[in-house]
């Protein structure tokens, strides 16, 4: 399979009064066509900022210091704003969390999405109207050309991000970064949209990113899943390895603390503590004052390395059998 | 200045030691732009103080002024003696003196209104906040009402109808601004009502009055602060501009409008200092207030923080 | 609706009456009757005559109700300078004061909003930090000065247009405006320009503000996810999110043009109501001081009323609020 994103050594940091926010520090991950790769974490993580340096989004005080973002063997990391506004929306779309407050409230639906089309194509505005109708179409708006013409505010939330999911497939894109589109959403609208979104990708050889803060939503989504903490990514691989036989305690604790039907009655895992400050890192692991297997070892920082078919940051691989502990 | 530490609330923060007031005060002059302004009004309100004493001439002693010093150009010599830098005016003041001279009466005239507004204004604001209900919707229907109304034209009908004088032009002043400070404490008052802390405190059984004072007047000062500066630079122009159009203080009570007042008429023929130099006197002590002001409110307003 | 609309009208005819008791009050209680309504200069059978027409002598609700009864005929007195009625001189004065409140507010959006918006996209370059020292110092200056240095300098050391008066007249769609001549744009340059400082000052800030906060919006920040060229983004996505309320806002300020002009046609010269005011103010001419009074509230009022009115229009959210209240 033929790599369409490519990541390494990403750090994006943010120069604040307060100091350095080492927002992104070192996350290395790639994409194929056709591939749906989970980026999980808790908010703060690091997670959404690595989707928006990808796309050269990161305003200032924030800037990517170090590492490369390879789209179709072109390096990103220190490409200018033309290279860029070409890319975006037209190779590599991205879908937000809100999309009220995303989609512009002043103007009509069909607006903002043949501009999408003609920012990037020389066609005629009836030809990109039309291309805009059958995308709506396609993820499942019924008399697209009515709601082609209502303002935002006009759609459900649900009806929303399916047109926020049309206008990223509009011009083909290799990638489609995705975060947290379905947050805001709810549980049955989230579950349409998922399956609307991954079966556009399969139909149409997409690559993406789908970032969130729940396992439950990405485990019967994703092909690879990789878990970020502070920064960081701790643990990645397939999603069944991932899910299933989880190694890092950090996963260990997301999954554990997942309600599900056959732990009824138990209590729930919890991961203690609080999300570090971002200020002020803990020395060593950065999971580790809140990790329940931290040894004398964690005060050095792990590196990651491959381990049972994954890679994996952690001086202490959890086994199966702990999760359900 | 002692009371911005009640204003910017305390954020227990292990990291820094820094009081909100050391805060305040480094980022206050962290704007070069500021200080300078800070720095400008101190000397003007300085000069305006010490006028007795650094002025050659006191413009109102008819024995010192001397007809036949009548408009003199910058730089001339009086018969006393001494340079007027500045010039004179037609009735043969040393301009420089008549300056410093004016600037003591705007700016008397200027802080007197202003301070009033400000206590009137938060007492009614803050009896709103207090009373609720029916008086609160009362109150604030007058303070809408008079604020669909420009200050300026709520002052000249005032001084129309009470005529000219100190405390006339005073009182005009503070009903014409008194409705800003009602205002600015009511939103604040709401703002800190709908927080949970009040609810928490309301649920405790905690008096009405306490949650007024300890709760939302502290919670006011900051803003407090901001439309006080503002609208004291506001008072200020506003007195001198009802002085310019003969309806704001007398002859007798010769403040910068006055004086630029009587430049005018001198001012088609080229004689352009009379009504230039106490503009810019006027100009200086307004600005230097309003851009302290305006930075003021940049670095207590904590949704600009950073 | 209907109802919103009723009320709002019956409070706005509540506050006219209000202020008429004010004013009544004002000029009959506070100061002498007959010092205030009579002219200083008519003889002791005038006085006595005038005394009884006006029913001096009767008790005050009396008078209000006389006072009342003539307002509402349009009676307001006549004027002891022009022996005319006042309301007339009054309206007669009317179009010269409208003209210039109209120029200088078309003066303020053209220079205004360009400025400001250039402001609030670049926030920190020197041109913007100009723009907005300039627009606090505009804040700060005092019209009445600001008049006075214009006059020096454009019409005594320049020479370039008139100092002061309203020019030649001309007729176009039946509109008499000294706006359709060249004499008369060269009169009304310098006082629209003296009225319009303060308020380009306030479109400026209030652009700024308006696009530093849409600039942060997920709007922008999508648009720019979808490629848009960012004069596409600033132009069609910011401006039009802007521009309602900053046009709103300065609509609304015509009212206080109209009061600002009073200062401006004072220095100018300007044959409007303003300059009648000051005129009739500093010649004891009161019964046209009472009613610049009652017309400047009406009008004052009417404002209010439209724009309240068009705002339940607009924004169904205002009239619930209302009933809430």
């Amino acid at each position: 399979m033929t790599k369409v994103l490519d990541v390494s050594g990403l750090k994006t940091h943010f120069f604040t009064r307060a100091g350095v926010v080492k927002a992104v520090d070192g996350v290395d991950f790639s994409v194929s066509k056709g591939e749906i790769m989970g980026l999980v974490g808790e908010s703060g993580s690091g997670k959404s900022i690595t989707g928006f340096s990808v796309l050269g989004l990161i305003d200032p005080p924030g800037r990517i210091v170090d590492g490369s973002i390879k789209f179709n063997g072109q390096e990103l990391a220190n490409a200018g704003e033309e290279q860029f506004q070409r890319l975006r929306g037209n190779r590599i779309s991205m879908i937000f969390q809100d999309p009220m407050m995303t989609l512009n409230p002043v103007l009509r639906v069909d607006t903002q999405m043949i501009e999408a089309i003609l920012a990037h194509e020389n066609v005629t505005r009836q030809a990109a109207w039309e291309r805009s109708r059958d995308a709506l179409g396609l993820v499942g708006i019924p008399s697209p050309e009515e709601r082609l013409r209502a303002y935002p505010h006009q759609l459900s939330g649900g009806m929303r991000q399916r047109v926020a999911i049309a206008t990223a497939f509009l011009n083909q894109p290799d990638l489609i970064i995705a975060d947290e589109p379905t947050t805001a959403l709810d549980v049955t609208i989230q579950a349409q949209i998922i399956y609307e979104a991954q079966q556009l990708t399969k139909r149409t050889g997409t690559a993406m990113v789908w970032i969130t803060h729940d396992l439950a939503v990405v485990a019967g989504l994703v092909d690879r899943i990789s878990v970020m903490y502070a920064g960081r990514i701790v643990e990645q691989g397939g999603i069944d390895d991932v899910i299933d036989r989880p190694r890092h305690p950090y996963t260990v604790g997301l999954l554990g603390s997942v309600p599900t039907a056959n732990r009824r009655g138990k209590r729930l895992f919890q991961i203690e503590g609080m999300t570090p400050n971002v200020l002020d890192m803990p020395k060593g692991c950065a999971f580790g004052p809140r990790c329940h297997a931290r040894t004398e070892a964690c005060r050095e920082e792990p590196a990651i390395e491959d381990v049972d078919g994954r890679r994996l940051r952690c001086f202490n691989p959890q086994r199966q059998a702990e999760v359900v502990s | 200045m002692t009371d911005m530490t009640a204003a910017t609330p305390a954020t227990p923060d292990a990291a820094k030691v820094e009081t909100p007031f050391q805060r305040f005060r480094s980022e206050f002059f962290e704007s070069r732009v500021a200080t300078f302004a800070l720095a400008t009004f101190g000397v003007i309100v300085l000069l305006a103080v010490l006028a007795p004493w650094i002025t050659p001439q006191n413009p109102y002693d008819l024995a010192q002024v001397d007809v036949m010093d009548g408009r003199l150009a910058p730089g001339s010599e009086a018969f006393a003696g001494y340079t007027m830098w500045l010039g004179s005016d037609g009735a043969g003041r040393d301009l420089y003196s008549a300056i410093l001279y004016g600037l003591r009466i705007s700016l008397a005239v200027g802080l007197a209104s202003g301070v009033i507004a400000l206590l009137v204004g938060t007492v009614i604001g803050l009896v709103a906040a207090y009373a609720g209900g029916r008086i609160e919707a009362i109150i604030m229907r007058i303070v809408d009402l008079q604020l669909s109304f420009p200050a300026s034209l709520v002052a000249l009908m005032l001084v129309a109808a009470l005529g000219k004088g100190v405390d006339k032009i005073i009182l005009a002043l503070v009903v014409a601004q008194w409705a800003y400070y009602a205002r600015t404490v009511r939103g604040t008052a709401l703002v800190e009502r709908g927080k949970e802390y009040v609810e928490a405190a309301q649920c405790l059984g905690i008096s009405k009055a306490r949650i007024v004072f300890r709760h939302i007047l502290p919670n006011c000062m900051a803003p407090l602060i901001v439309v006080g500066t503002v609208q004291t630079a506001s008072a200020i122009s506003l007195e001198a501009t009802l002085s310019f159009l003969g309806v704001g203080l007398p002859q007798t009570e010769p403040s910068l409008g006055v004086l630029i007042a009587n430049g005018f008429e001198y001012m088609l023929s080229g004689r352009y200092w009379i009504s230039v130099f106490p503009g810019l006197a006027l100009l200086f002590t307004v600005v230097s207030i309003n851009l302290v002001g305006d930075h003021l409110r940049d670095v207590l307003n904590p949704r600009m923080r950073k | 609706m209907t109802v919103f609309v009723i009320r709002r009208l019956l409070q706005a005819i509540l506050v006219v009456f209000l202020m008429s008791v004010i004013v009544f009050f004002g000029v009959n209680v506070v100061g002498d009757p007959v010092h205030m309504l009579v002219n200083p200069e008519a003889d002791q059978s005038e006085i006595a005559a005038t005394i009884e027409r006006l029913g001096l002598d009767r008790p005050i609700w009396e008078q209000y109700l006389l006072f009342l009864k003539g307002a509402v005929q349009g009676d307001l007195g006549n004027s002891f300078i022009f022996g005319e009625p006042a309301l007339q001189l009054i309206l007669q004065h009317m179009p010269a004061t409208m003209e210039l409140a109209f120029t200088a507010l078309t003066l303020a959006i053209v220079i205004g909003i360009p400025l400001g918006l250039y402001a609030g996209l670049y926030p920190d370059n020197a041109i913007s930090k100009g723009i907005m020292a300039g627009s606090i110092v505009g804040f700060s200056l005092p019209t009445f000065w600001v008049g006075l240095m214009l006059i020096m300098l454009f019409a005594v050391e320049l020479g370039w247009v008139p100092a002061t008066g309203r020019g030649d007249l001309g007729s176009f769609l039946g509109i008499q405006s000294s706006l359709f001549t060249a004499d008369g744009l060269s009169h009304i340059f310098l006082p629209a320009l003296n009225l319009a400082l303060l308020k380009i000052s306030l479109a400026i800030r209030l652009t700024r503000a308006g696009v530093r906060e849409a600039m942060g919006q997920d709007y922008v920040k999508y648009a720019r996810a979808k490629g848009l060229k960012t004069r596409r983004i600033i132009f069609v996505h910011v401006m039009k999110n802007i521009m309602i309320p900053v046009v709103t806002v300065m609509g609304l300020e015509f009212g206080s043009l109209i009061g600002f002009s009073v200062v401006t046609e004072t220095i100018f010269a300007w044959p409007g109501m303003g300059k009648l005011l000051i005129d009739a103010i500093l010649q004891l001419d009161r019964p046209i001081v009472v009613a610049y009074l009652m017309i400047i509230v009406m009008f004052f009022v009417l404002i209010n009323l439209l724009v309240d009115i068009l705002y339940s229009i607009l924004d169904p959210r205002v009239r619930l609020q209302d009933q809430g209240a």
